[in-house]
């Protein structure tokens, strides 16, 4: 007996050909981001932590959702934001919006801090990933720990780390230089210098950055609580696009 | 007791000849040797007070909790069996989440009402349950709108302005009755609950208390809250001064 | 139409491929002596050409005296070095006393040969004491094959460190040399030589060295700077 049939091989194997093959031999888990948003951007300051992201949800290349809210306060200490795609984000946020939830309901006296859900979203994105179904996001945790600022990120794969400022997408190359120049300059920013760093890079986010926003939300976490300004506008100067060549 | 010894009353899927169903109504017995607990619904929020009875010393301040949170803008006061009510808070915070899983907002009172009373129901017709011996209120601010609902052992619910159940909800009743509900806030809500829990409650009986108070209305943002420990502290304090006033007028009426 | 034809407006649709793997660089040394253990690691995180962070130990602390270098994907790193710190709890727990550096050791193994037909892509080194005192390394591959070793260096410049290890401790093809144990000293000065060799020339090594000396007092930390660029 040939051994090609006897170890029920295809034939043709190894090239196989569609006869051979049922849809039902392939299973495909890792999907692609549909409506995504871009780049978070965070940095601690001397009381607190700053947190901003525009709010556009991209559709490909249109730029399709303008008022997507893409920073979300999760307790009284605690904001995370997202990048990356929208609908896993959600998923993500309402998974933790109803922890919050079972643990009020508890009433204890404890309140999730934002190390643990850091370090709960970095187990729950790594399962994801080890099931060959990851949920295509990046995920920024800011907020208060025990009188500290706590800013951390983690990634698709479940890739997790804490610093003292954090950009993720193109944030990464575009607004994490500013950020750290203004920490290397000084490392103990104030409220006000740590929201002039965040703006300027919004800002160089919105004009490299094709998949970027003029309307941002930003969030400072301090001892005294979250607050999130929404629909904010970046102040943008076009001005000098009439000096490069081949923008008309 | 007419019931006893009938043979209707063993269980709760037989009526009696005259139309009664006895495991029902023993269930709301048990409602009625439980701690007071009142529900006011004002004109910018909800109020939920219990008074909840320490049988002993050596029990923790605190311990035994009788008001529940159930979502981020739903409270539940109970009275009764606190094991029963305990069941009835995760089947309710069961049902708040499946809502929120589903729709993705957070469940209007009057559908998380009509599902635990047709919860509790259901355990009044079979041989092989018992009804819950317990009697809950449901209280949430949703469009700006305070909403109250309280329902009984027998599965029974209405829609409510104030209300009181447990061992003093007739004298807790007529104090209600006598507020202006819809004219008054939270933060003055919180003192007179304070004060008709303070003030029915039966110090002969029962030597020890606690004050249970939360609130959920327009000041919270709509979230469920129990009540500052400072706030707490000082409807407290109104209230016990309240009742020194009340029994220095009675000492000189006689 | 050769517009709508072109790979912009049709053709074949584009699929990101997910990859669960990723390098994020790092590199880890270690030498053993007759009474310690050095193990330090860089502290830059990487990712392509970007860098995540300037300040991330790369050393996990098992017990007073194990403690665990890992570098390659992140994400499997953190994920091992949790699970190893989990198992070691539970060990506490049920025997109620410390597992001894040579147990991690095996444990290591196991625990990395579990996941074989999907590994963790981490290279592995751990510094101990064994029951002696006597300072003892293990390094791993991926899948958990295990060899018990005085020097070595792992990560994304374990290849180019190691012959200076060979040269330097292992004395390796020189003759009429003198060979005795490598003193304390000299140790810490040669896992520091060694970041800054490689901060040289691996751009997936720099910002920071952080060295973790085991001696049977316990564990001591030491710190240095290296180029950031």
């Amino acid at each position: 007996m040939d051994l090609k049939t006897e170890m029920k091989i295809p034939a043709d194997f190894p090239f196989g050909s569609s006869s051979t093959a049922s849809p039902s031999d392939y299973r495909q888990v890792a999907h692609t981001p549909i409506t995504t948003g871009t780049s978070v951007i965070g940095i601690k300051f001397d009381k607190g932590v700053m947190l901003a992201s525009d709010m556009l949800g991209s559709y490909g290349s249109l730029a399709k959702f303008r008022m997507i809210e893409r920073l979300v306060e999760v307790n009284k200490q605690i904001v995370i934001g997202a990048g990356g795609d929208y609908a896993d984000f959600q998923f993500l946020r309402d998974i933790i919006k109803q922890k919050v939830t079972d643990e009020t309901c508890l009433d204890d006296g404890f309140m999730l801090k934002p190390r643990s859900l850091h370090s709960w979203v970095t187990r729950f994105l790594y399962n994801r990933r080890n099931r060959f179904d990851p949920l295509w996001t990046n995920f920024v945790v800011a907020g208060m720990q025990d009188g500290e600022p706590f800013l951390g990120v983690v990634d698709k794969l479940g890739k997790a780390y804490e610093n003292e400022c954090v950009g993720t997408g193109l944030g990464n190359h575009i607004a994490i230089p500013y950020l750290r120049y203004a920490l290397d300059k000084k490392p103990n920013l104030t409220e006000q210098e740590a929201r002039e760093a965040i703006v300027k890079s919004l800002q160089s986010l919105f004009y490299r950055d094709a998949r970027a926003f003029d309307k941002y939300q930003l969030a400072t976490i301090t001892a005294d609580g979250v607050k999130i300004e929404n629909g904010l506008t970046l102040e943008t100067d076009w001005s000098m696009a009439d000096l490069s060549s081949g923008a008309d | 007791m007419s019931s006893i010894g009938t043979g209707y009353d063993l269980s709760a899927s037989q009526f009696s000849p005259d139309g009664r169903v006895f495991q029902v109504e023993y269930a709301q017995k048990a409602v009625e040797i439980g701690g007071t607990a009142i529900g006011l619904r004002g004109k910018d929020g909800v109020v939920l007070a219990v008074e909840k009875i320490v049988t002993s010393k050596l029990y923790e301040p605190g311990s035994g909790k009788k008001i529940f949170h159930i979502d981020e803008g739903i409270g539940m006061a109970t009275s009764g069996l606190i094991s029963d009510a305990r069941h009835l808070a995760e089947n309710a915070r069961n049902e708040a989440s499946s809502y929120r899983n589903q729709y993705g907002n957070s469940v209007p009172l009057k559908y998380l009402n009509d599902r635990v009373s047709m919860y509790m129901h259901v355990y009044t017709l079979y041989s092989a349950v018992r009804p819950f011996g317990c009697s809950i209120i449901l209280g949430s601010y949703e469009k700006g709108q305070p909403v109250m609902y309280m329902v009984d052992p027998s599965g029974i619910s209405h829609g409510y302005f104030g209300c009181a159940v447990g061992k003093a909800k007739q004298a807790a009743k007529t104090e209600i009755e006598k507020l202006k509900l819809s004219e008054l806030t939270c933060k003055e809500l919180v003192k007179e609950a304070a004060r008709i829990i303070y003030m029915v409650h039966d110090e002969l009986k029962d030597k020890n208390f606690e004050l249970e108070l939360s609130w959920v209305g327009k000041h919270t943002n709509g979230r469920h809250e129990f009540v500052p420990k400072a706030v707490l502290a000082e409807a407290e304090e109104a209230a016990k001064a309240a009742m020194e006033e009340h029994s220095d007028s009675d000492g000189e009426d006689m | 139409m050769e517009v709508l034809n072109s790979n912009f407006y049709g053709g074949k649709p584009t699929q990101l491929h997910f990859s669960p793997y990723e390098d994020n660089g790092g590199t880890v040394v270690a030498i053993a002596g007759k009474d310690f253990a050095i193990i330090g690691s860089d502290t830059r995180l990487s990712t392509g050409y970007s860098i995540e962070s300037r300040n991330q130990t790369k050393l996990f602390q098992l017990s007073s005296k194990t403690v665990l270098g890992c570098t390659g994907c992140w994400c499997d790193a953190l994920s091992l070095a949790h699970l190893m710190q989990a198992r070691m709890q539970m060990y506490l727990h049920d025997h109620n006393k410390e597992m001894s550096s040579l147990a991690v050791g095996q444990m290591l193994s196991t625990v990395l040969y579990n996941r074989r037909f999907f590994p963790y892509y981490v290279s592995n080194i751990l510094a101990g004491l064994d029951a002696d005192g006597k300072g003892i390394l293990h390094s791993y591959d991926p899948v958990g094959h295990c060899e018990k070793t005085y020097y070595v260096a792992g990560g994304s410049a374990g290849a180019f460190l190691q012959p200076l290890l060979d040269n330097q401790i292992g004395m390796k093809n020189q003759q009429n040399v003198e060979r005795r144990p490598v003193s304390m000293e000299r140790a810490l000065n040669l896992v520091k030589d060694s970041f800054i060799a490689a901060a040289e020339r691996d751009f997936y090594t720099g910002d920071g060295v952080h060295i973790n000396i085991i001696t049977k007092d316990g564990i001591r930390e030491d710190r240095m700077v290296l180029r950031k660029d």
